[in-house]
């Protein structure tokens, strides 16, 4: 019937039917989408599912370096945070220790001067002293004998005695004293 | 094809679609031009998929997104859109396939020198749609086995008298109709569309280089026919893609309403 329709529509005398497929058309058609459903389902969708699995593992393995990265640089960034801690309070240590250095160290040095000066005064009070009595002692040796020879040459008569040339010095000695220092005056 | 050899002018007629056969001719495998063309149009698919997915890199190169963007478009927008990542990838070749090859096959209507989609003869959208019409079927009884007939004829949460209704209109819409319209569609937009192109070029044709012979101003006709005949062909262009789109779209919906749990 089919080919009597065609036969029919070559010669122009009753139009072919759109709606009434020609068994070669549905051949042809079955054949070309079996190959071609094939041809995705064994080939293109396995390769194409292989490329997604590995870009999503690609991905992964990306997210995951960059974690690994990450939490380095976290560590590394506490480490030096700490470090940096560490020294800053180091540095206050020393500083302070030095503060406190200086201030003993300055105080040592003053009360050394302190005492130093006065020593150097006591000794030299020490020596003036000294030097006074040894002069005063001296001095009156001196004077005392003077004095008597200088009597004893005045009144030509040897003050032998000793207790009594003794008491006579020593009470001009004081009257000199005296009319010394009321001469000061 | 219409020409005018003879001076008048000859619209296209459904003649068009059965073409003499080149190889075969008289026997079941006869092979005509819209039968190579739709040859071609499958080797095209095989061609660019198969180099295309022959040396896939992770960090794709041009060609290679192109054609990742074409197999994403059946796999997320289509199937694990409706069907969920599961089933989606249960269905997914047959759902591919249908996309492709409706595609490529609307296509040469509008590639010079084929000019016709091998889609305007019923055979491929007929047993794509039967197809279409296994699958959902087997995707019915693999998932409720002995329920699936029954909920799709008798839907539950319906008064029993209403059946004497509603049974005829599920079992006509559901078994009958679903086939029957997505072959019609996929058909007449193709056959159509192929007529109109045929219609407005021959028309310039005739406009042009025959009625100018009695009157120029045919020629203005006949460039207003070249006109409409430049945008129909881009029309062609958003018909095939939209074409494809229904086909695969409408095959997955109706396994997606076979796999629910209720009709």
């Amino acid at each position: 019937m089919l080919q009597t329709i065609l036969v029919a529509a070559t010669e122009g005398e009753a139009p072919a039917n759109p709606l009434l497929p020609e068994p070669y058309d549905i051949i042809w058609s079955a054949v070309c989408f079996v190959v071609i459903l094939f041809f995705f389902w064994r080939l293109v969708l396995p390769r194409m599912k292989k490329l997604l699995d590995e870009r999503s593992a690609a991905i992964e393995g990306n997210m995951e370096k960059a974690d690994v990265a990450q939490r380095e640089a976290e560590a590394a960034l506490e480490q030096y945070t700490a470090q940096l801690a560490d020294a800053r309070a180091e540095a206050g240590k020393i500083r302070e220790q030095a503060r406190a250095d200086a201030q003993r160290i300055g105080s040592e040095i003053q009360a050394q001067a302190q005492t130093d000066a006065e020593r150097v005064k006591a000794n030299a009070q020490v020596a003036i002293e000294a030097e006074r009595q040894s002069a005063l002692v001296s001095l009156r040796t001196e004077v005392g004998s003077l004095a008597i020879d200088l009597a004893s040459g005045v009144i030509g008569e040897s003050l032998s005695d000793d207790q009594k040339a003794t008491a006579l010095v020593d009470r001009f000695l004081a009257d000199l004293e005296t009319a010394d220092t009321s001469g000061k005056k | 094809m219409a020409t005018s050899d003879d001076g008048g002018f000859h619209g296209p007629s459904i003649d068009e679609f059965f073409p003499d056969a080149i190889f075969f001719a008289g026997t079941p495998f006869e092979i005509n031009r819209i039968i190579l063309i739709r040859f071609i149009a499958m080797l095209a698919i095989v061609l660019i998929f198969w180099i295309g997915t022959r040396r896939m890199k992770v960090v794709p190169g041009r060609f290679q997104s192109i054609v990742e963007m074409g197999l994403d478009f059946a796999r997320v927008n289509i199937a694990e859109d409706l069907l969920g990542k599961k089933d989606g990838r249960r269905f997914l070749p047959l759902i591919t396939t249908i996309f492709f090859v409706v595609l490529f096959a609307n296509l040469t209507g509008i590639i010079p020198f084929m000019n016709i989609s091998s889609n305007s003869l019923i055979g491929m959208p007929l047993v794509l749609a039967v197809v279409a019409w296994l699958a959902f079927m087997y995707a019915g009884i693999r998932k409720h086995p002995g329920a699936f007939f029954k909920n799709a004829l008798f839907p539950p949460g319906v008064p029993w008298p209403l059946y004497i209704i509603v049974t005829p209109i599920e079992l006509v819409s559901t078994f009958i109709l679903r086939p029957v319209t997505l072959t019609l569609r996929l058909l007449m937009n193709m056959l159509v569309g192929h007529l109109l192109l045929v219609l407005f070029f021959s028309a310039t044709q005739f406009f042009l280089f025959t009625a100018t012979q009695t009157s120029i101003f045919y020629g203005l006709f006949g460039v207003g026919t070249l006109a409409f005949g430049f945008v129909f062909t881009l029309f062609e262009v958003l018909v095939a893609v939209l074409q494809a789109y229904v086909f695969a779209l409408l095959t997955t919906v109706y396994i997606q309403l076979a796999l629910a749990d209720e009709h």
